[in-house]
């Protein structure tokens, strides 16, 4: 597939559009539907469309796999530190109002920080697991 | 008219479910089985429930389809014919008989379908609803819920997605890294 003039050059061009789809879907969680989870995945669709056109190495190199392992733990880290943020600003874990100087502020910026971490590790385990699969067959 | 779309909404989907059971190339399997998930979303947002379709389309119908081809390259496409064939199965089927009508008897019990008075609306759906918008001070209630309101399940849920790569990295990652030690270079230049 890596000969198709079509593909290389219509794969390049919807990358970049796809990645933009996926950061609207997360920053316009509030209003609409979406939110971390599926950005997260929207996000790895683009990675997976340049690897079918592209080739895993070409990728790779882009996005390496240590890269992606990390974002998986570093979003679980996250979202669990924002607990611990707003446990040490003397409120519940996760109570996000005293993350800002009004409480709906806080929540603002208190959901905006846990959907972060829901698309951080949903795009690494998702893009861990692809790297994986597709990955498997040719080392043998 | 959306008595209509659910009609036919379920009518495909049951036919794509038949469809999967009796197609024994797994190419076909994987496409019926994004498209059973595309119909799934369809009916959800019937529903009005937007921010689960949109979820369906874009894990069920979109990621796992392409794993499912990725796993489809390692084992091939082609089911193997089952041992025994020609003889009626009784035991089998006598146990998705009874299971069938144990969950439609279980079914009775349900308070009606699409019913204001149900439980389900009046215990804190109705906090949520009136009180997001002060609370929170967010239009989307699903997503007041999910990070604010309920946010230990989704943190919950961020594990547990979390121990999915964990899984699939102790499963396919450690053995096949060892083995590739020497043949590493070998890839490389076949990618020349």
């Amino acid at each position: 597939m890596r000969e198709e003039l079509v593909l290389r050059v219509g794969a390049k061009v919807l990358a970049p559009f796809i990645v933009a789809f996926a950061l609207y879907v997360h920053f316009h969680g509030d209003y609409s539907p979406g939110g971390g989870f599926q950005a997260g995945v929207i996000l790895v669709a683009a990675f997976v469309l340049l690897v079918l056109v592209y080739g895993l190495e070409a990728v790779q190199q882009v996005l390496p796999p240590r890269f992606v392992q990390a974002c998986a733990a570093v979003g679980v880290l996250l979202y669990a530190g924002t607990g611990i943020v707003t446990m040490l600003l003397g409120a519940n874990y996760l109570g996000y109002n005293v993350l800002a100087h009004d409480p709906e502020h806080g929540q603002h910026y208190g959901i905006l920080l846990v959907e972060a971490g829901v698309l951080i590790t949903v795009f690494g385990v998702m893009a861990t697991i692809f790297y994986h699969l597709a990955g498997r067959g040719r080392s043998e | 008219m959306e008595t209509a779309t659910d009609i036919v909404l379920l009518a495909l989907l049951a036919a794509t479910a038949v469809g999967l059971v009796r197609i024994r190339n797994l190419f076909a399997v994987v496409m019926l089985a994004g498209i059973y998930s595309l119909l799934s979303a369809g009916l959800f947002t019937v529903l009005d429930a937007v921010d689960v379709a949109f979820t369906e389309a874009a894990v069920g119908a979109g990621i796992s389809t392409v794993l499912f081809l990725g796993a489809l390259a390692l084992v091939g496409h082609r089911e193997k014919k089952p041992t025994r064939t020609g003889r009626m199965q009784v035991l089998p089927l006598a146990v998705v008989l009874i299971t069938g009508a144990a969950l439609v008897y279980g079914t009775m019990d349900l308070p009606p379908f699409g019913d204001a008075a149900n439980p389900v609306h009046h215990r804190v759906a109705d906090h949520y609803l009136e009180e997001t918008y002060h609370e929170i001070g967010v239009p989307n209630v699903v997503t007041a819920v999910l990070a604010s309101y309920r946010g230990y399940d989704t943190m919950g849920e961020t594990t547990v997605v979390f121990a999915a790569a964990v899984g699939v990295m102790l499963l396919l990652g450690g053995g096949a890294r060892r083995r590739r030690g020497g043949a590493a270079p070998a890839s490389e230049s076949e990618s020349e």
